[in-house]
């Protein structure tokens, strides 16, 4: 098989962190008088919400730690942290030395923020891999993390949520997953975007879907196909970038995927989009449960626009790695339901004048 | 441009904060938190830096309905002592619905903004904690 990597890499920890707190999207169409039928079709149940003392770069260090544990490794022999993220607390200053200062990766190491819509930390997971497998460094932890903005009663409003995912990525010796092949596609299309000292994204109409999240995704796991000559059967299972519950389930269908191979990666449904862990997220749930010897495909898409095709081997290690952390589901299933004005009041959308 | 002040005592301490790292003293052998320069206790200069159990149990706590300025978002805010077996820390109490807390509740160490340096300063990340997840599942 076609390998990109010299001498290989692997995935050694994994870890996610979602939010307690949990509101509904009919709660959210309620405040804004939506009928059923204008956002029943995202299929969405509700929405992960961050705490208003919670940012990408608390989540992310928590899903780091849980990705550290995991791998078993000292974090001093961590020398690249990077970290994908569209909500960074700063516009100037690195999350990622944070990051790395929190969980105790500091000094000797690389340390950078990475910007590509959702698929930022894709990015950093290529360039990690590519730094393990050409020698220059052991291990390297790549983190995505978002606190989505949406425009009150925009419709991004009912999928734009919290949650973190991080990977320690290493040599493929002690590998609880190993990365057998990575195929990336990228075009300058204008889907989606922020532009500066703006609080909240701007879409294209028209561009989302089609020439974006479908053309990329499938151009990239096509392009991985071709490469490796594997084929959708040749999976156990697939996990797209979810913006929504209805596009994964598409992309897969267009490409030969069936969806038994979709369902145990969405989460999009229970928790909304997390942007940059959304794709990345729905891995760590599969690596939650999935038997060794397992094979996953994983693409993840970021708007502006991009997406990378991973083949990903499950090895013996995984079930002993797996209980040294809180799983995926063990953070869906604890939850606080807030209301509208509880959201609004959490997540900044409204003016406070304090000090009076 | 605008030379913001930073809180330098906020810049020595971060790594106490952000990993929960206390004090331990070689002569009388207890622990407390932050770390000093001396053992709060006897008064031992013979003091190391130890990791802190991130797991502990709720002995009190106390709800500000009237909270700082910068912290209205927050309110109510809960602040607890929590007993980690080998020291003792006050730390606020958050993912919580204040009817549900009780002393002796098990919590566990979490990594959250503690306050902003106003709009344009300097973000204060360090420990807090919350229900672990035996309480609240």
């Amino acid at each position: 098989m076609h390998n990109p990597f010299k001498a290989g890499a692997g995935i050694h920890g994994w870890g996610a962190y979602v939010p307690v707190y949990r509101i509904r999207a009919s709660e959210i169409a309620r405040a804004w008088g939506w009928p059923d039928h204008q956002w029943k079709a995202l299929g969405i149940e509700e929405k992960a919400v961050a705490a208003p003392d919670e940012d990408s770069t608390t989540m992310g260090v928590e899903a780091s730690l849980n990705a550290i544990a995991r791998a078993g490794v000292d974090p001093s022999r961590i020398s690249a942290v990077f970290f994908g993220s569209e909500s960074k607390p700063y516009a100037v200053k690195p999350s990622a030395t944070i990051i790395a200062e929190a969980v105790g990766a500091t000094p000797a190491t690389m340390a950078s923020d990475l910007e590509f819509a959702c698929r930022a930390a894709s990015e950093g997971l290529r360039n990690a891999m590519a730094l393990v497998s050409s020698g220059a460094m052991e291990y390297a932890l790549v983190v995505g993390s978002d606190t989505a903005q949406a425009s009150p009663g925009d419709v991004l409003e009912f999928t734009a949520s919290s949650g973190a995912v991080a990977f320690v990525v290493g040599p493929p010796k002690g590998a609880a997953a190993l990365v057998e092949a990575a195929y990336t596609y990228v075009t300058d299309t204008p889907d989606f975007w922020r532009r500066a000292e703006r609080p909240y994204p701007s879409h294209g109409e028209g561009f989302t879907g089609e020439p974006a999240y479908f053309h990329h995704i499938e151009s990239a796991v096509r392009g991985l196909f071709e490469a490796t000559g594997l084929k959708p059967s040749d999976f156990d299972y697939a996990v797209f970038h979810q913006p929504n519950g209805k596009f994964p389930l598409k992309v897969a269908l267009r490409l030969g995927f069936k969806p038994e191979q979709v369902k145990p990666g969405l989460l999009t449904p229970i928790i909304g989009n997390t942007y940059n862990a959304s794709a990345l997220i729905g891995l760590a749930r599969i690596l939650d449960a999935a038997k060794p010897g397992s094979r996953i495909l994983v693409a993840p898409f970021g708007s502006g626009s991009g997406s990378d095709a991973y083949a990903v081997t499950v090895t013996d290690v995984v079930e002993e790695r797996r209980l040294r952390a809180p799983r995926v589901d063990d953070y869906v299933s604890r939850k606080i339901y807030i209301d509208y004005g509880t959201y609004v009041k959490f997540r900044s959308k409204v003016r406070v004048r304090e000090g009076l | 441009m605008a030379g913001e002040s930073v809180n330098v005592d906020q810049w020595r301490t971060r790594i106490y904060r952000y990993r929960l790292l206390g004090g331990r003293c070689r002569e009388c052998g207890r622990a407390f938190y932050p770390p000093l320069p001396k053992c709060p206790y006897c008064s031992s200069e013979d003091v190391e830096e130890v990791r802190l159990p991130r797991q502990g149990k709720l002995v009190s706590y106390t709800i500000l309905y009237s909270v700082e300025e910068g912290a209205r978002r927050e309110s109510p805010v809960i602040v607890g002592l929590v007993d980690l077996g080998v020291a003792r820390v006050v730390s606020e109490i958050v993912d919580a619905e204040p009817g549900t807390l009780k002393s002796g509740m098990a919590v566990e160490a979490v990594f959250r903004r503690l306050y902003e340096e106003g709009d344009e300063g300097v973000i204060v990340y360090g420990v807090k904690f919350r229900p672990a997840p035996e309480n609240t599942s």
